[in-house]
């Protein structure tokens, strides 16, 4: 008999049980790791060393700790913000005007109130200036969206640039310290946070943010009303929500997180503000909601391990003289591959076998 | 062998994951023999008639052509075995004229020769007695031209098997008899002609055999002359089932729903209803009957608030309380008042159903919003699922499964049970039972005559006519927007309504 079965055959895979998808992911986890031995061999490296060498360099001592965790704090921030908008289909990717909004916000309390003004309703008014500055940058597109059906995505990718120019220009105008320095000077000592366990205190509020988005996304209305408007805008409708009111107030709160990342950027860790504030944490961000399936405990753990990566790659390079940019390599294999790994979620492959080959 | 059969199923398995859609079948059909495929959804006909079309491949077993071993991996090597499949939705090129759409995709030499196409096209049009116009635009179309384009799409590549799925379902009366007409023209022409279907008088008019699948498994193959509709329904089904409708006399019907001058336009400024006037009781079934977009859909969309008439009123009057105008309320307003709405889209999904929520979360878009505080409340949710999921048998892992997972039948379930149990004072379907198996159905049925007699105001809107005849009390009739008439459904007859759904277009309505 003459039969020609395909020799790989895809096929949907619908019902794959919770422990199995992670094994996947896990997998895919580990496939990404050995992919950086090759990079690291390719750089002369030992790739256990060098591993080792990341490790050490962004967990090993306590500094190292600190530095991660500063990096990973806004990371998650703003990937917390950004899942609110994703679970609703909202195409939010302007996390990163949002931030410089939301540090500009902040800014303009601690020079003109920093010398005047005790610590704590200092630090309070530049919060609330942050967080109003984010979500009016946030609201801007939504509101388009709900009365024009606007594209999002283009709205909210140009702001941040309108963004950043706005900075950019007090910088070197208005908010200029010594003439022709194109520098904001430093914020007073009442304008910054004060730091807890030796890091800006903003983490905290951080990982409270994260249990509060959890019970948000899953136990509110308002959570509910993002989910059922995410998966179709007729049966939101059909329920009776208001599907503008919703997207709006949705983008408001995302683009006020957002603020909040920035008042911390700002006053935490630069102690003053300038145009490249946010450094593309807006954009990392967005990976990490979607590394993290939307899911806010999976995004502190993605965010750790990007900031692991990053911090590991610059004390690399001081131990071994492999460049840094090997981390960003790491990153993108990584992304690739957990990413890539959803194709084994959802489809599963056939090989031909011999009992139908025959 | 003998004998030669033009298709041959030997042992055809065919697994999804942990569900075997089709188990060991075994099933043949011969030349000039048109054969109907009867079973509930999820019985496996499509999954078995995708993998002669080269959508699916078998997991298990080979299908034999004309006796020899074929293996058809892609739509492309069924058109090589000669095997055709005009599928439920259409897949046509709207700005391309018929002819252009025929010979879309196949690879002929040299330049795209208009006049041999339409000669060649004209020639089968008139070897099967269709009637088509080759240079008519599809979107001018109507949906029976559509078919007829897509027939004879799969007749210009030689297909001598052609698979039809569900091809009556968006038919008139008339338009059927055409269909059949050509379909016993391709039978007298030696084609072998498989037809899914779930109505039981159709496969008694057109078919010389039936095969009933039941739960993957192929049942029996007989002549359809030798068979009773019952036994059919017995075969399907594995058990006895009643298969009347309990239509009992509408008693103290009062007016619940006026509508007066209703004008809608979409949003391209088109008129979707024209002057739409009508009365709906309370205690009696309304059936609307009409072609697929004749403004059904729109006509529900608007009582439910959904879209603004640029003129009219609608007045509801619920029992014991004074009229209100209904135009101008909210979604949400009307919903409160009583007015139910399971509208059930081609999609099955698209409005009323959340597709990646379970039952629970599904049920919660009825109560998400009823107690005050930020905290949603699903303990009322859950126990309206846990009853849906008993009482109707669904059929589904948990209640907290995605229902967009759910067979058709069971989606369908979970959307009327819903709007049922909110115990409305009128409540909307459209297509309720569309794609859904003669048993489901009738518990559908059943549902919404117990509804009516609970002095609910029934709006039907339905595909099949004989349904329609047997369920409502009246049947108002919808063509182009408007009303072409509503009559008693007691007395009306299918070639009435019939000439109902069309008698504008004689008028020069559009």
């Amino acid at each position: 008999m003459e039969e020609k079965t395909p020799l790989i055959r895809v096929v949907k895979n619908e019902n794959l049980s919770k422990t199995k998808i992670w094994c996947i992911r896990l997998s895919a986890f580990v496939v990404a790791i050995l992919l950086g031995c090759l990079i690291f061999v390719i750089c002369g490296a030992n790739p256990i060393a060098a591993y080792g060498e990341i490790i050490k360099g962004a967990i090993g001592k306590s500094t190292g700790i600190k530095q991660t965790i500063k990096i990973a704090t806004p990371l998650l921030g703003a990937a917390l913000a950004l899942g609110l908008c994703f679970k609703m289909k909202y195409w939010n990717c302007g996390a990163e005007g949002q931030i410089t909004m939301g540090a500009l916000g902040a800014a303009f309390f601690a020079i003109n109130f920093g010398t005047k003004l005790p610590s704590i309703p200092l630090l309070l008014l530049m919060c609330v200036g942050g967080v109003v500055c984010g979500a009016v940058w946030g609201l801007i597109p939504a509101l388009f969206k709900s009365r024009w059906n606007t594209n999002e995505t283009l709205f909210t990718l140009m702001l941040n640039y309108i963004a950043i120019g706005i900075v950019a220009w007090l910088q070197g105008g208005p908010w200029e310290g010594k003439p022709g320095s194109q520098i904001v000077p430093n914020f007073p000592k009442a304008a910054v946070l004060p730091k807890v366990m030796g890091i800006q205190c903003g983490w905290i509020l951080i990982i409270l943010l994260v249990f509060v988005m959890f019970f948000y996304m899953n136990f509110t209305k308002q959570g509910y009303e993002i989910a059922v408007l995410g998966e179709s805008e007729n049966t939101a409708r059909y329920a009776g929500m208001n599907v503008g009111k919703v997207i709006i107030r949705t983008a408001a709160i995302s683009g006020g997180i957002c603020g909040l990342v920035g008042f911390m950027v700002a006053s935490g860790v630069n102690q003053t503000i300038y145009s490249g504030i946010a450094g593309g944490v807006g954009f990392t961000a967005i990976t990490v909601a979607w590394l993290a399936q939307l899911n806010p405990f999976a995004m502190t753990v993605i965010a750790f391990l990007l900031a692991v990566l990053s911090k590991g790659s610059s004390a690399l390079q001081t131990a071994m003289g492999v460049p840094s940019s090997v981390s960003e390599i790491i990153k993108g294999i990584l992304l690739l591959c957990l990413l890539g790994c959803e194709f084994f979620i959802n489809y599963k492959m056939i090989l031909r076998s011999k009992k139908e080959a025959k | 062998m003998e004998n030669v059969h033009a298709v041959e199923f030997v042992g055809i398995t065919k697994r999804f994951g942990s569900v075997v859609a089709n188990n060991n079948v075994n099933l043949y059909l011969d030349k000039g023999v048109v054969m109907s495929l009867l079973g509930e959804n999820g019985s496996g006909k499509t999954t078995l008639m995708n993998m002669l079309a080269g959508i699916y491949y078998p997991d298990e077993g080979h299908l034999l052509i004309d006796g020899k071993l074929a293996s058809i991996k892609s739509p492309k090597d069924a058109f090589a075995y000669k095997i055709g499949m005009i599928h439920q939705h259409f897949k046509l090129v709207d700005v391309f004229t018929a002819a252009e759409n025929i010979v879309l995709g196949l690879d002929e030499e040299g330049k795209l020769d208009r006049k041999s196409i339409n000669k060649k096209v004209a020639e089968i049009a008139k070897k099967y007695g269709f009637d088509i116009d080759p240079n008519k635009k599809v979107y001018e179309m109507s949906v029976s031209e559509k078919q007829t384009v897509e027939i004879i799409k799969v007749l210009y590549r030689g297909a001598d098997i052609l698979i039809l799925d569900e091809p009556t379902a968006v038919l008139t009366p008339q338009e059927t008899k055409k269909l059949f007409d050509v379909i016993r023209a391709m039978r007298n022409d030696n084609k072998s002609i498989i037809i899914i279907t779930h109505k039981l008088n159709e496969v008694k008019e057109i078919s010389d055999v039936v095969a009933i699948m039941r739960k993957g498994e192929h049942i029996a193959t007989v002549r359809t002359s030798e068979v009773s509709e019952q036994q059919m329904t017995e075969m399907m089904v594995g058990r006895t089932v009643e298969l009347n409708i309990n239509r009992t006399e509408p008693k103290n019907i009062k007016p619940r729903l006026t509508l007066a001058n209703i004008t809608v336009r979409d949003s391209e400024g088109l008129k979707k209803l024209d002057d739409v006037g009508f009365v709906a009781y309370g205690g009696e079934i309304l059936g609307i009957a009409g072609i697929a977009g004749s403004g059904q859909k729109e006509l529900l969309e608007t009582i439910a608030g959904l879209r603004r008439p640029e003129s009219g009123s609608i007045i509801y009057t619920p029992d014991g309380e004074k009229p209100s105008e209904l135009v101008g309320k909210t979604p949400m307003e009307i919903k409160n008042a009583g007015v139910a709405l399971a509208f059930v889209p081609e999609d099955r999904l698209g409005m009323g159903l959340v597709g990646g929520m379970g039952m629970t979360d599904n049920m919660l878009l009825r109560y998400w919003n009823k107690k005050k505080g930020i905290v949603v409340d699903k303990s009322e949710s859950k126990q309206l699922a846990e009853n849906i999921y008993k009482e109707l048998e669904v059929v589904t892992p948990s209640i907290d499964y995605p229902v967009r997972k759910l067979s058709g039948g069971n989606v369908q379930k979970v959307l009327v049970g819903r709007e049922i149990a909110s115990s409305p004072s009128v409540l909307m379907s459209a297509y309720a039972v569309r794609g859904l198996d003669i048993n489901t159905s009738y518990t559908i049925y059943d549902l919404m005559s117990k509804q009516k007699e609970m002095g609910t105001a029934v709006i039907f809107v339905g595909e099949d006519l004989d349904v329609l005849l047997a369920l409502a009390d009246r049947i108002m009739v919808m063509c182009d927007g408007k009303i072409s008439g509503i009559v008693d459904a007691r007395t009306a007859t299918k070639e009435e309504i019939g000439r109902m759904m069309t008698s504008l277009d004689n008028e020069g309505g559009r």
